[in-house]
């Protein structure tokens, strides 16, 4: 923001030939570019690096996967092991969103739009599950839930599982997915301020209308933005529902723990097979979320900003995107 | 009964069905919105029931074990080794990454190239890729058959040099990620006015560029070795999991768990959660900093 006001001089003590842009890439390279053999080496060293360790891991499922044919691919994938680990995934994934999807909103409601005590102390609490290995965010609902757990002996009274049974593997999910949506709303509603949400309640909104007609509007990219990436996670999860889940094939077996089964038996080529599948909603997740960034302006911050939020919003960094992106597992601008 | 207690009886019976506890304890300013309490209230035992009272079955379960048998479940040779590698692995790792994460992010923020856009959406693929997917193709391309095995002189599956190159992988966009708005952020004029007074390329960079690229990377590299330290899935399959060898911290908490020694897993838990709050703890300090150096 800044940068115009910094800008002028330049262009102003040395009449350039061409007037407009400040930073043309032309007129830049002689004194803030790098000689062009440093630039193509670190371009090289860049993509020799991401190469090794990126493309070629993902390059390697893909030929894994078909190494043995494609019928062989084909009948890893429709085994009735996988379609039931698949069934799995994808339910643990379709509670678990919807539940931190609620509970994402809640959270960036009442941070975002009031001012109350405590607020650091919630925020940081709400990126605890971050900081927690998976392991151990499996082995606490075991302490909880388990035969030996608090809970347990009631649970066997009353003949529930809950660990070893696909309760346990959505529990686990929703703590590993815990503030994925909460981070990308929050940061963004606190930047966006409460006067229209204001507006509309002096001109007789109530709380529902407020939220559907004026703030959902309003954050609904940077909402399918935070289920994207919660999405990838829950069914991508691999420790924590490792822990809980007991491994019975068929019945708590969700994709990637069908993976590690089949890995550990040898059947590479079915291992790859299932493995390209969660390559591929990897691919998919990528995609979406660069589309979404595209529409929420992630990757050209002052520039594409409102145009009026300049004068009352806090943060000088630009919209207050970094002040809670960072730690997270996701994308920090 | 505590007086709190007794303040939110109260409010309770005079207006019943509506939980203005909240409202009237916490809230600094009032607001003419609505849905403080609910969506406080709805937050707070989500938060509660999901986080916080299943991890304080962690430190609870350890109480009832003496100190002498906590003090053995921790530091057991078997245990102190699965620390050094966890740490070491991860912090070698971190480091890569701090170099190559700036190599990357310079690249990406700087230089114009083909591709150029594909390149950066990939390098979030290991936030994307499930783990256990990361942990098999790593395996296969490092085993002394695999794509890049068979040219190296050294083992590097089923070695520790396995867990560096999973943690690496898992690192990655950590640090570019982190440095890549600060980079964008950066006023070329500075750069322009070094250039002017004479510094050369080299000299803008060490003297000018990098000191304010520092709390981002620093913030990066943490972030980097917090989540390495905690890593499971893509480890597991390349590490070859030798006891005093090639075997991680996480995956001891499973052994432990699998011979149903749930104290002496949880132990161990124990110690690698305070590590990760005292990390947290150091990284949102970083990041403080970061945001006092990037605003001024």
């Amino acid at each position: 923001m800044g940068s115009s006001t910094l800008a002028f001089p330049a262009p102003r003590l040395a009449p350039m030939p061409a007037p407009a842009p400040v930073s043309p890439p032309h007129a830049a390279r002689a004194v803030t570019a790098e000689p062009a053999g440093v630039k193509w080496a670190l371009i090289a060293t860049a993509l020799l690096f991401l190469t090794l360790f990126l493309f070629i891991p993902l390059g390697v499922v893909l030929v894994e996967a078909l190494r043995r044919g494609f019928a062989v691919y084909l009948a890893a994938i429709t085994d009735p092991d996988a379609v039931s680990a698949l069934a799995l995934t994808v339910i643990a994934a379709a509670i678990s969103v919807p539940m931190n999807l609620v509970f994402g909103l809640a959270a960036a409601w009442c941070i975002a739009k009031f001012d109350f005590r405590g607020k650091n102390v919630l925020l940081t609490l709400i990126d605890l599950p971050f900081s927690v290995s998976p392991v151990i965010a499996g082995l606490i609902y075991v302490l909880v839930f388990g035969l030996q757990g608090w809970f347990g002996p009631w649970l066997r009274e009353h003949d529930a599982r809950i660990i070893f049974a696909v309760p346990g593997i959505v529990l686990a999910t929703v703590f590993v997915t815990f503030p994925f949506i909460a981070r990308e709303l929050i940061p963004l509603m606190q930047a966006q301020g409460n006067e229209q949400e204001e507006a509309a309640r002096v001109l007789g909104a109530g709380g529902w209308q407020i939220f559907r007609r004026v703030t959902l509007p309003n954050i609904r990219w940077a909402l399918l933005y935070g289920v994207i990436l919660c999405n990838a996670r829950a069914m991508g999860e691999f420790g924590a529902v490792s822990v809980v889940s007991g491994h019975i094939r068929g019945q708590t077996n969700t994709l990637p723990l069908h993976v590690e089964i089949l890995y550990n038996e040898y059947q590479f080529a079915a291992a790859f097979a299932v493995a390209s599948l969660l390559a591929l909603l990897a691919l998919v997740t990528l995609v979406l979320k660069y589309l979404v960034e595209q529409r929420l302006g992630y990757r050209a911050p002052a520039a594409a900003g409102a145009p009026e939020p300049a004068p009352e919003s806090p943060s000088e960094a630009g919209p207050a995107a970094p002040a809670h992106r960072s730690v997270s597992l996701e994308h920090p601008a | 009964m505590a007086p709190w207690l007794v303040h939110a009886a109260t409010a309770l019976r005079r207006n019943p069905g509506y939980p203005v506890f909240l409202t009237r304890t916490l809230l600094r300013r009032h607001s003419v919105l609505p849905g403080f309490d609910l969506a406080l209230g709805f937050t707070l035992l989500y938060l509660g029931l999901i986080v916080l009272i299943p991890l304080s079955a962690a430190f609870l379960k350890t109480f009832t074990m003496t100190w002498p048998a906590f003090r053995e479940a921790v530091s057991a040779p078997r245990v102190l080794a699965s620390y050094r590698l966890t740490f070491g692995a991860s912090l070698a790792a971190a480091l890569l990454n701090g170099v190559f994460g700036l190599v990357v992010a310079w690249v990406l923020v700087r230089y114009a190239f083909p591709f150029k856009r594909v390149v950066d959406a990939l390098v979030d693929l290991p936030f994307a890729l499930p783990t256990a997917v990361a942990g098999i193709a790593l395996t296969a391309l490092y085993a002394q058959n695999g794509w890049i095995g068979q040219w190296l002189p050294f083992k590097v599956s089923f070695t520790p040099l396995g867990v560096f190159v999973a943690l690496t992988f898992i690192g990655l966009p950590f640090v570019v990620r982190t440095l890549q708005p600060v980079l964008q952020d950066l006023h070329r004029e500075v750069e322009e006015a070094a250039a002017t007074l004479g510094a050369d390329r080299w000299q803008t960079f060490r003297r000018v560029i990098f000191p304010a690229l520092v709390p981002a990377l620093l913030t990066g590299f943490a972030l980097a070795f917090a989540r390495a330290l905690g890593e499971y899935g893509s480890v597991i399959f390349i590490a070859g999991n030798m006891p005093m060898v090639s075997e991680i911290t996480p995956l001891l908490i499973i052994t432990k768990l699998e011979q149903y020694d749930y104290q002496g897993a949880t132990a161990i838990a124990v110690v690698m959660l305070a590590t990760a709050f005292l990390l947290l703890l150091a990284i949102n300090g970083l990041q403080a900093w970061a945001r006092a150096r990037q605003g001024r």
